[in-house]
């Protein structure tokens, strides 16, 4: 399996020396807890091209989440080190240099709809009167412009999530990490966002690693999905999704589509004869 | 970067989720209620004296209070405002000191290990009990009455501000972290503002107990205020002015109280939403 993911690698080197927007070597991360330590992530390596749309699919409580903490910066790794566009980077150095969107919304009960999508502009060090301006120009895409002065404790679980993924969106930086940022959302508004997702991707060239429970998505939307075993997570499958993006429709039901999703749920452990127990 | 992108249909005719506001007619009369209550009692009362012929010094009916509040309008008006200004120079500075030691306290582990556990124990110190030793070491003036009302509205305002410090979202802080915000403007974008209403909640406490340290300095010992003219008063037996002085204490009281409330609405119009309320009173 690491053959696979040295693919990308290789296919750089030949394209012209761009160094991967990011790349994941040997990372082992654990949660201390007193005397109990939790091994979650057990040596992950992983380069994901620059424009390049990565996801990552994996049982619940394999690590997924701990594995964007610590690209993100939030968490130290045991050992292991994360590069960004080629630069090996210590915690405090990543710190802001992706848009990080976590599992939660995590919106600031005391910011309207608008001013929370403002939020990282704002600490972008962006003045507070233009962050709103840009803020509200995105509004109507996400068909929030009714809502731009609505609390979030006003807002319903979808919209929570569509002001969250805005806010990330709005940061502006070339790494999107985003941990299930459709997991709320009904599944009509959830096809909307992922083609607007795809659109944005068409004129802004970002690269995206994509946490989700949903294979379906992680096929519509990635270059390569990757599939992580139960904690500690190692990869234990890396599909590479070859049809160009943007995909349409139509590619859901495609029989490459099937083979796709045949191979990761069989990593998955999910067509395993004694199904079931797991 | 322009993106145009289509519109999402979703949500857009929904209506915002606000509570129905209720009549303007249920809203006076549940604002009347208590007041028909307290015409009630001061009716009761003003049969009850007359009727029970009671000596007027012993206990005065409420119009011979009203009276009185009318004629010593002067000498009330003049001892109310030293006072309220007791109350409010204390508060003020238990407020800013109150805040002040929070936010050291919770910037420091030392201070928190050290001086936050005596805090909340002193809580269970009356306080006023000091005010004695106050008037030996500053005389009748201004000055110990200050310091009383400020103790003793300092420690609810700390120890509420210090919980509501603590309360902020561990992950939002986290997620601030992550998009590369410093630890001064977490505290600023998130810390602070969490604390806000707990802050409101140690104020109304804070100023109720205010008016409690202000008459309390002055009952100790005092050329002026509501405290002393009360004491002095009494000692005449002149208890309708006792009377008269306690309802302005009440109704200074019940103001202050008020005001601390229409801040809170104004400052944080966002909690009004919430339906699971935090720290109350
Ligand atoms: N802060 C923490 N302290 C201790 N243990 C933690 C912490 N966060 C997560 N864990 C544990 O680490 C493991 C991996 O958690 P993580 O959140 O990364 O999983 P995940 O793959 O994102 O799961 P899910 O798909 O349910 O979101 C879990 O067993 C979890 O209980
Ligand atoms: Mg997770």
């Amino acid at each position: 399996m690491p053959a696979s993911s040295q693919i990308g690698l290789s296919e750089a080197r030949r394209q012209g020396e761009r160094p991967p927007a990011l790349e994941i070597r040997d990372v082992v991360a654990s949660y201390v807890e007193g005397r109990r330590v939790l091994p979650v992530l057990g040596g992950i390596s992983l380069a994901v091209e620059e424009g390049e749309f990565v996801a990552v699919v994996g049982p619940s409580g394999s690590g997924k989440s701990t594995l964007l903490d610590v690209i993100a910066g939030l968490i130290a790794p045991e050992s292991g080190e994360i590069r960004l566009d080629g630069q090996p980077l210590a915690e405090q150095d990543r710190l802001g240099r992706s848009a990080y969107m976590r599992q939660r919304d995590l919106l600031l009960p005391w910011r309207t709809a608008l001013d929370n999508a403002a939020l990282a502009l704002e600490v972008a060090g962006v003045p507070r009167r233009e962050a709103r301006e840009r803020a509200r120009a995105r509004l109507p895409e996400f068909g929030l412009e009714a809502f731009a002065d609505a609390y979030p404790a006003q807002l319903s679980g979808g919209m929570r999530q569509r002001v969250a993924f805005l806010r990330t969106v709005l940061a502006g930086r070339p790494l999107l990490l985003l941990d299930e940022p459709f997991g709320a959302l009904d599944a009509l508004t959830r096809v909307a966002i992922q083609d607007w997702l795809v659109e944005l991707l068409e004129r802004e060239r970002r690269t995206v690693l994509l946490v989700t429970h949903d294979v379906d998505e992680a096929i519509y939307l990635a270059d390569r999905v990757v599939v992580l075993t139960p904690r500690p997570a190692r990869i234990a499958h890396v599909e590479p999704v070859t049809t160009p993006r943007p995909r349409h429709r139509p590619f859901l039901t495609s029989p490459e589509f099937v083979a796709h999703k045949a191979r990761i749920l069989a990593a998955l452990g999910f067509l395993d004869d004694g199904g079931g127990d797991r | 970067m322009t993106t145009e992108l289509p519109p999402l249909e979703t949500d857009q005719d929904r209506p915002l989720r606000v509570l129905p506001a209720p009549s303007r007619l249920a809203l006076v009369r549940q604002r009347l209620a208590p007041v028909v209550l307290l015409i009630a009692v001061l009716a009761v009362w003003e049969i009850w004296v007359r009727w029970d012929n009671t000596p007027r010094w012993f206990l005065p009916p409420p119009s011979v209070i009203a009276r009185t509040l009318v004629n010593d309008r002067a000498l009330l008006a003049e001892n109310a405002w030293v006072t309220l200004r007791e109350i409010l120079l204390g508060f003020v500075v238990a407020l800013v000191a109150g805040v002040s030691s929070a936010i050291a306290i919770h910037a420091s582990r030392l201070l928190e290990r050290a001086l936050y556990p005596i805090l909340v124990a002193s809580q269970a110190i009356p306080i006023v009990a000091l005010a004695p030793l106050l008037l030996i070491w500053f005389g009748h003036g201004l000055t110990p009455k200050i310091i009383v009302t400020a103790l003793v509205a300092f420690f609810p305002i700390t120890v509420n501000v210090v919980d509501g410090l603590r309360s902020a979202d561990r992950e939002l802080l986290n997620l601030l972290r992550a998009l590369g915000a410093g630890r001064w403007a977490r505290f600023r974008l998130v810390t602070f503002p969490t604390a806000l209403p707990y802050l409101f909640s140690g104020a109304r406490i804070g100023i109720a107990v205010a008016v409690i340290g202000a008459v309390f300095g002055e009952l100790v010992g005092a050329e002026a205020g509501l405290g002393h003219l009360l004491t002095l008063s009494a000692a005449n037996l002149r208890t309708d002015r006792v009377f008269a002085c306690v309802a302005i204490l009440a109704a200074l009281a019940v103001c202050l109280f008020s005001l601390v409330a229409v801040l809170e609405r104004l400052v944080l119009p966002w909690r009004r939403f919430l339906v699971a309320a935090q720290p109350d009173a």
